[in-house]
């Protein structure tokens, strides 16, 4: 095999899996670093705002303008969640939350299931022929994909860096008594994290419909692959997410080189354990709950 | 519905109200004494009853058995082999809060549901294990029904006796005093992981053993004989309405979820079909929606865990 082929048929696929994964784990280490939490929802909320992007689409909407829709309505849904399922358990040992979540990924995927069925759908019909740059077959939407991951990260370092709020929830994540104390208001931090975290979760699940197809469990799936890119790139880490996200991906990818097919989606899993084992703090020194 | 099809129905009923009571008994021996959060039951449950199933079975086409043991060692087999899964996870997440387990779990979950389908010389792929021989098998249909529903209930009172002697014993008081207070055990000198290990492990030989009775009683496990999530919901529903930390409380909250849920299904199966899928995810819907009501107005169950001694007399005084 030479070296164009692995990167065709392996390497590009495996990045455009990991800006997917990395998403999502945006969200994920964001929740874990300023809720502290896991959520494991997270994934059918993915699912739901692929099928919210689908109903625009079918309306007529173009893409380009269903995908910011799609986000700010699941954003408004995550508020709604968190306001009525997760803030009342806020005083209560956090692994309540966990389980309220693991109700609540049941709850969202059953009316997935409802409303649009458990049928695959796609954005649109017909094959797509990839585009050959310098022998590299790429696709649109995968370099669609890759454009909005750095395009999202971008703004998300910039808004953390730079901001009021971006500061606020930075010194919640360090340290919530003294961010209380110095007069950062929690509940909009809180807020504002479900509107990043819900809003890329969105574009993470309207991305994996969009490059491969949309399915009523295909956020599930993606749960523990998410779980597995935070964890990797270190609790409470965006950038960790991100470089967590990517790494997951090419994983799964690579892995078929040497596993059965079948087993790809154990890839995440053996990553998670590994890391775990041998330096549970990830690669950029998160946290550890 | 006549007499005898409601008694066999009753008898139906309470054979899986058996089996899903072992595993609440389980998950509460995890997560009521130990506050360890697994979401793979039915991963636990799956390799109990495919261990048993291929231990018992006689030699087949295409994959492994033939061992052809007796019934008991199958189901011994059951509970070691969900109890040896248990053991690296646990060995490796437990040191962590419980929300690593929690993902750990669905992970495990999601392992043994690919090796089921991907691994035919074990499991015999999609089609299934079949011909698992089932005590008293030949005898009446009703007949063998009550048979297996004095089996189940026999098993269940033993787990039961088993896991409240734990609960009252000085280990289930640890285990307690480690879920309330970890730095005080820690500072008494409890060794925590180990602790936690043992309950990790022992709630899963429940499960397994509980997969094992499933697979007896349907003479056959396939994939598709148990929905992963669903199953590992109904059972974290029955523990958390019925009391988590109460054994009699596992018990009830198993018999009311399972009677709703089954009740549920044959009305909705009166709906005309296009109505009647659509139905079976409404009813998920609400079962998910039930926890968020007893964890928000309910969080202690049916019938709380019971407290003794300080705590409960500073229960009184509140």
């Amino acid at each position: 095999m030479d070296m164009l082929e692995l990167l065709n048929f392996y390497i590009i696929p495996g990045l455009v899996l990991g800006s997917i994964y990395a998403l999502g784990a945006i969200g994920i280490t964001l929740i874990y670093a300023i809720l502290r939490y896991s959520h494991l929802a997270h994934g059918d909320l993915a699912t739901l705002g692929a099928f919210i992007a689908l109903a625009l689409v079918q309306a007529g909407a173009p893409l380009l303008v269903a995908l910011p829709a799609t986000m700010a309505l699941t954003a408004l849904i995550a508020i709604g969640i968190d306001k009525g399922f997760y803030a009342h358990l806020r005083d209560r040992p956090k692994i309540i939350t966990v389980m309220s979540s693991l109700g609540i990924a049941l709850m969202i995927r059953a009316v997935v299931q409802v409303v649009w069925g458990v049928d695959a759908e796609t954005y649109s019909r017909g094959i797509v022929r990839p585009e050959v740059y310098w022998g590299l077959r790429i696709k649109d939407r995968e370099l669609w994909t890759l454009a909005f991951l750095i395009a999202a990260v971008v703004v998300l370092q910039l808004f953390l860096a730079r901001s009021k709020w971006g500061k606020a929830m930075r010194a919640m994540s360090d340290n919530p008594n003294l961010a209380l104390l110095s007069g950062i208001d929690n509940r909009k931090v809180i807020m504002l994290t479900w509107i990043i975290a819900g809003g890329l979760c969105a574009a993470s699940g309207v991305f994996l419909g969009l490059n491969t197809e949309l399915k009523s469990m295909m956020g599930w799936g993606m749960l523990l692959p998410m779980f597995a890119a935070a964890v990797l790139g270190g609790v409470g880490r965006v950038e960790g997410a991100v470089l967590g996200g990517l790494i997951v991906g090419l994983a799964e990818e690579l892995s078929v080189l040497v596993l059965p097919g079948e087993y790809k989606a154990a890839m995440a899993f053996a990553i998670l354990l590994f890391m775990l084992l041998v330096r549970p703090t990830g690669l950029l020194r998160g946290k550890v709950l | 519905m006549e007499l005898a099809g409601l008694l066999n129905y009753a008898l139906f009923m309470g054979i899986f109200i058996g089996i899903y009571a072992l595993l609440a008994l389980g998950l509460n021996i995890q997560w009521g004494f130990a506050g360890l959060f697994n979401a793979g039951i039915a991963g636990f449950f799956a390799v109990g009853a495919y261990t048993s199933a291929i231990v018992t079975t006689a030699a087949a086409e295409g994959r492994i058995g033939g061992f052809d043991m007796p019934l008991l060692l199958g189901w011994l087999a059951a509970m070691v082999a969900a109890g040896l899964i248990a053991w690296p996870i646990g060995k490796i997440c437990l040191r962590f809060r419980s929300d690593y387990l929690a993902i750990a779990t669905i992970g495990v979950a999601e392992i043994i549901r690919l090796v089921v389908k991907s691994e035919p010389e074990l499991t015999n792929g999609a089609r299934g294990i079949t011909a698992i021989p089932r005590p008293f098998g030949d005898l009446d249909y009703a007949l063998s029904q009550m048979a297996y529903l004095a089996i189940v209930a026999v098993v269940l009172l033993v787990a039961y006796l088993m896991v409240e002697r734990q609960f009252n014993a000085p280990w289930g008081r640890m285990m307690r005093a480690i879920r309330d207070n970890e730095l005080a055990a820690r500072a008494m000198g409890k060794a925590i992981e180990r602790r936690r290990l043992e309950a990790f492990i022992f709630g899963a030989a429940l499960m397994g053993l509980g997969g094992a009775l499933f697979a007896h009683f349907n003479r056959s496990i396939t994939p598709e004989a148990i929905d992963p999530m669903v199953a590992t919901f109904l059972v974290w529903i029955m523990l958390i309405l019925g009391g988590s930390g109460n054994n009699r409380g596992a018990i009830l909250g198993t018999a009311v979820v399972w009677i709703i849920w089954s009740m549920s299904e044959i009305a909705t199966d009166q709906l005309p079909s296009e109505y009647a899928v659509k139905a079976k995810y409404i009813r998920l819907f609400l079962i998910g929606l039930m926890l968020q009501l007893v964890l928000r107005f309910r969080p202690d169950g049916l019938l709380p865990e019971p407290l003794r001694g300080a705590a409960r007399s500073d229960q009184d005084a509140r």
